[in-house]
Parts: C-alpha cells; structure tokens; sequence
C-alpha cells in the first residue's frame, strides 16, 4: 500500500470533512484501535432484561475481549473476563442462563457470579502462597444507565451518565418504547459481513442511503406507512450529542412516544388495536400501546459499538480490520400485552436480519465499500455533507440537514480524540 | 411435473391421501424452483393459510409465533419477499448468490387428516463475490391434498447456526 501520509498519523488521517481510507484498511490501525478506543472507554456489554434475576448471566465482548455480564444475589452486576486464572480456559460457554458458579471444564476450578475464585481440585498440591484472593476472574468496572449496561477496563474515567452526556436524554425517550411497562429484550438477530467495523457505525446516522437502499422494503409497505417512511422529507435532523455520540431524527412526530395520543391510529396497527381493547384496556392505554409498538422515529448513535436505533438495539463487535459482527436486540414490553410484543416481533422481522427486507442490503453495501476501499492509493472517505446548521429549525440552531455527514464526523472527531491521545 | 396428476396417484398409506414417493417428488421440485428461482410458481405451491418460518431458537418447542425468527411469512409476506427478490432493487439480491440444494434423510413424522409431516436435511451452498459458503439445517414440511395437486400448508427451516452470527442472504430457503 502507497500512503503519501504517514501512516499511524491519527491527527492528519481523521479531517474535518474526510477521514483517510487507510482507517478500513490498516490492520495495524485496527490493533490501536482496540487499544486505545475499545479498552479506553464505556462500552456496551448488555441489556438489564438479558440477566433477568439474580444468578443470570450472559456472554459478551468488550472488544475483542470475552465476558460474562451477571447479576449477582444482591442485583449487583459484574462484568468479567470470560478466562479461568489458571490456564485460560473460558470458564462460560453459554450464551445466557441461570446460575450461581461457574466451574472451568479443564481442571475444575470453581468461581462464583461475582467472580470470587471458589474452590480449587486438589488444592493442598499447591505451596503455602497461594492465596485464593488473588486469582478471582478480572473484573471490569460497570455501569448502567436506564437498563443498558456498560463496562470498561479504565478505572479513573468518568461516570458513564457523564459520557453518555446529552444522548441520555434520547435514551429516556427511547425507552418510552415499554408503554410504560419497562422494556425487555425478545431476541437477537446476528450476522456478519466483510467490512470494517466504523462503516457500521457511520451506517446508524446516515439518513441518505435509506431511500435508495430500502427501495424494495419502501415498497413492501402500504401506502400511509411508506408516508411515514419518508426518511428525507419530514423535516428531521442530525445532531452532535458530543462525545462521539450522535442523533438522528427521521419522523419527528415519533420523538416521544408519549405525546399525540390522541391522533388516530394508523391503519396497519388497526387489528392491534382492536385485540387490544378486546383484552380490556382502555382507550387511553391501548393509543399508548400501539404508538409505543410502532417504535419511535429516531437514531440514536453512542460511540463506539451501540445505538438505539428507532425500534430496536443496534451492536457492532469488531472482529478484524475487514470483518465485523452485528446484532439487531429486538425490544419489547416487559410484561406488557402479548399481542403488542407479536407485533414488534414481526415488525422486527420485516426489516432486520438475515432475511430481512433491509438489513440484508445494508450489509451487501457495507461490503462493497470495503471492497472499493482496496482501489486508490491515496484516497478519502468523504463526510462532508451537510456541514452547515440549519436556519430556524424548530430542533435549534445547533442542527443539520436531516441527511447531512454529522453524524459520522461527531464519531471520526471522538475517534482521533481518542487515537491521538 | 404436473403436480395434479401425482396427487392423483393411489395412496400407499395413511390418511392424508398423500404417498411418500408423491412427497418426495414434490420437494425436490420445490428445491428446484427456489435454486431457480423460479418464485412464482413457488408462491402458488403454498395454501392460503401456510406459513414460511425459519426459526432462530435451537429449543424445538418454542412456538414461533411469540418469538423472534429469521422469517415468519404468511401468503402476504411471501408475495412480498418474491416481490423484493424480484425487483433488482434490492443490493442483496441483484445479483443473488448462486445456490445449489439437495434435499435428503426424508422421514415420515406424521401422517393424518391434517396432512403429511416430512422431516428431511438440507444442505445449500451458495456463492457470490468469490466466496462459497454453506446453510445446512433439517426442514419440516407439511403437504397437503388440494383441490390441484399437492399444496405446502408449513415449510419450517432448521438451520444448525440459526442462533449464531449469519450474513445477508438474498434468496429463499
């Protein structure tokens, strides 16, 4: 590869308005930035519903790092390495469950959830030294704001609360999404694709690309639903939340769930609304249901691996410089109406995963610019547009075009922060 | 094939009228049509009332309908999905890969008015972008008499991986 930069010059690869293909491509870049982002900051590991009750857990990544997210006895939740201290070995295999140790498959070394190191086979072979304190599986401190968890191995950075910053806001609104109820996880959708990890991320605030890649799930809708659909033309906007983080909004009359109830109900939910009030709710509470199911009308993108993006959680896991792995967490109420978690469900599957009406594309796309970025010996990926703030918006005169770059140059401008640093 | 003319054919057993080398015949012109495809005479293989579920839980007696899949079609959906497939709109699909399917290991799981239950293995491997990958998994399928031959009332995919990372998959399974 032909660079006239330097290569590792994180201050000239990331501009204002370009940043340098090399950050696709380099897979040293890729080693900083596990480094330096993904072992530097809050990351996210999990949702509270994933770990229902005490003595459950799941699996998870802090970048390229496996760990198990508990919840103890007591609600405490504790992320840790997913290695025994001896010789290694992960210690949990299971995606999620119910349980109080965890016992290493290879020489039986026993932990508890909180990750004490309980008993050890045949442990008088050992000589007087060895103290069972010290070989408790590493621990990673942990944090959660409105059910979603987040870990990181730095001790002395701030408060989560405080990084999340301004996108707490939105995630108070998002999760308006539980009517009420609170919000549970229904499942995941999982793939991969062939791509650098930062095309996803640049993907959840581009508002430009729906109209033409979702052609085909535009099309698939009726037509009061595709109005609504219509990303580009509603007056929305793009801002920069800081730290990284940023929002999209797409339908701004889908910002807060818990307004407008009295506007009719969209002919697509009609069925909902009816089995609904068969069920007895009132009036009232079935407008609440049915607007909170049909999921809010924004994007929500926290740096580095997570957005809450309108109707669902959206995590990326880095898994080299050219692969990258994607989970679409479905959300609905928690011990809310089932007839409203079915319909989340299907709406979930309309677009997401494998098979869905968009996600498939949107991967397909994400591939073809790692593709593209192998031509060009010294070319940029352009996030210029957009740059100037919207006049008289109702959203502030801290806003943009609703499809400008905003977005990605929020989360390229945390990314040198943060690589230069 | 005429599909008419193999329903026609005598019964050897059981009481949804439908005999095991008819069933056969029928899947695998199915696989044809799909590795084809040629989706909309697949679309007219189905009853009104069928359903087209690829299931993401590994637990078989977790119902579908209150969980998360991969699919969960009914005839709207799957006009839909051909329609998607179809367009040359869709990156996914314009191309899509190229696939080639066997359908094996038949067994006959049920057998009774509500017509025949097959549960077989599938084995895909499809290519595209200089890769060559493969979906294997078990099917369930259930036939049924119609009026114009035999008629899919359930197709059910069983991927081995359903609950593991998979990729953008721009064809029918």
């Amino acid at each position: 590869m032909t660079e006239t930069l330097p290569s590792r010059d994180y201050a000239s690869l990331v501009q204002d308005d370009r940043v340098h293909t090399s950050l696709y491509r380099d897979p040293a870049i890729f080693d900083d930035e596990m480094d330096r982002i993904f072992k530097n900051t809050w990351v996210w590991v999990g949702h509270a519903s994933e770990v229902p009750g005490p003595n459950t857990f799941k699996t998870s990544y802090v970048g390229r790092q496996p760990v198990i997210l508990t919840r103890d006895k007591d609600d405490r939740f504790h992320v840790l390495l997913n290695r025994c201290r001896h010789r290694a070995a992960t210690v949990c295999e299971r995606r999620k469950g119910k349980g109080n140790v965890f016992v290493c498959p290879y020489h039986g070394w026993s932990y508890n959830i909180d990750g004490k190191l309980r008993a050890v086979p045949h442990a008088s072979v050992y000589d007087d030294s060895f103290n069972k304190d010290d070989f408790a599986l590493e621990s990673l401190r942990v944090e959660q704001y409105n059910g979603m968890i987040f870990a990181t191995f730095r001790q002395d950075i701030e408060p989560l609360v405080e990084f999340l910053g301004a996108a707490t806001k939105w995630i108070d609104l998002f999760m308006k999404q539980g009517a009420g109820f609170g919000v549970k996880t229904l499942g995941e959708h999982q793939f991969r694709f062939r791509g650098n990890w930062k095309i996803q991320l640049e993907n959840t605030t581009d508002a430009y690309h729906f109209p033409i890649v979702h052609k085909t799930f535009l099309d698939s809708l009726d037509a009061e639903t595709e109005n609504v659909f219509d990303v580009l033309g509603q007056g929305g906007w793009v801002e920069d939340l800081g730290n990284g983080h940023s929002l999209m909004v797409m339908i701004p009359d889908l910002v807060d769930l818990e307004a407008n109830l009295d506007a009719p109900i969209p002919d697509r939910f009609a069925e909902l609304a009816s089995e609904l009030a068969a069920e007895g709710h009132s009036d009232a509470m079935v407008r609440k249901i049915v607007r909170a199911v049909g999921g809010t009308g924004f994007n929500l993108n926290l740096f580095p691996n997570v957005a809450c993006s309108m109707a669902f959680f959206r995590v990326l896991r880095p898994i080299s410089v050219e692969e990258t792995e994607i989970r679409h967490v479905a959300i609905g109420m928690d011990g809310g109406p089932e007839a409203g978690n079915r319909a989340r469900l299907r709406l979930h599957e309309h677009f997401q995963g494998p098979m869905g009406f968009g996600s498939p594309d949107d991967a397909e796309g994400w591939e073809r610019v790692q593709r593209g970025a192998q031509a060009g010996d010294n070319l940029w990926i352009m996030v210029n547009r957009g740059i100037d703030p919207l006049v008289g918006h109702i959203a502030g005169s801290n806003v943009t075009d609703v499809s400008a770059e905003t977005g990605m140059r929020a989360a390229y401008q945390m990314w040198k922060r943060m690589m230069v640093a | 094939m005429n599909t008419a003319n193999l329903a026609a054919h005598p019964p050897l057993t059981g009481t949804s009228g439908i005999d095991f080398t008819q069933a056969m015949a029928f899947i695998w012109r199915e696989a044809e049509m799909l590795d084809r495809h040629d989706y909309s005479p697949w679309l007219a293989l189905w009853t009104e009332d069928g359903r087209y579920i690829i299931p993401i839980d590994q637990d078989e007696t977790a119902d579908p309908l209150n969980s998360l899949n991969i699919a969960y079609d009914d005839a709207e959906m799957r006009k839909a999905r051909v329609k998607r497939l179809r367009s040359g709109f869709a990156m996914s699909s314009a191309p899509a890969a190229r696939t080639a399917r066997t359908v094996s290991r038949f067994v006959v799981v049920g057998d009774s008015e509500d017509g025949l239950d097959i549960r077989a293995v599938q084995h895909i491997v499809e290519y595209k972008f200089d890769r060559t990958r493969i979906l294997a998994g078990e099917v369930l399928y259930r036939l049924v008499c119609g009026t114009d031959g035999l008629a899919l009332a359930r197709k059910e995919i069983r991927l081995l991986n359903s609950d593991d990372p998979l990729w953008g998959i721009g064809y029918l399974l």
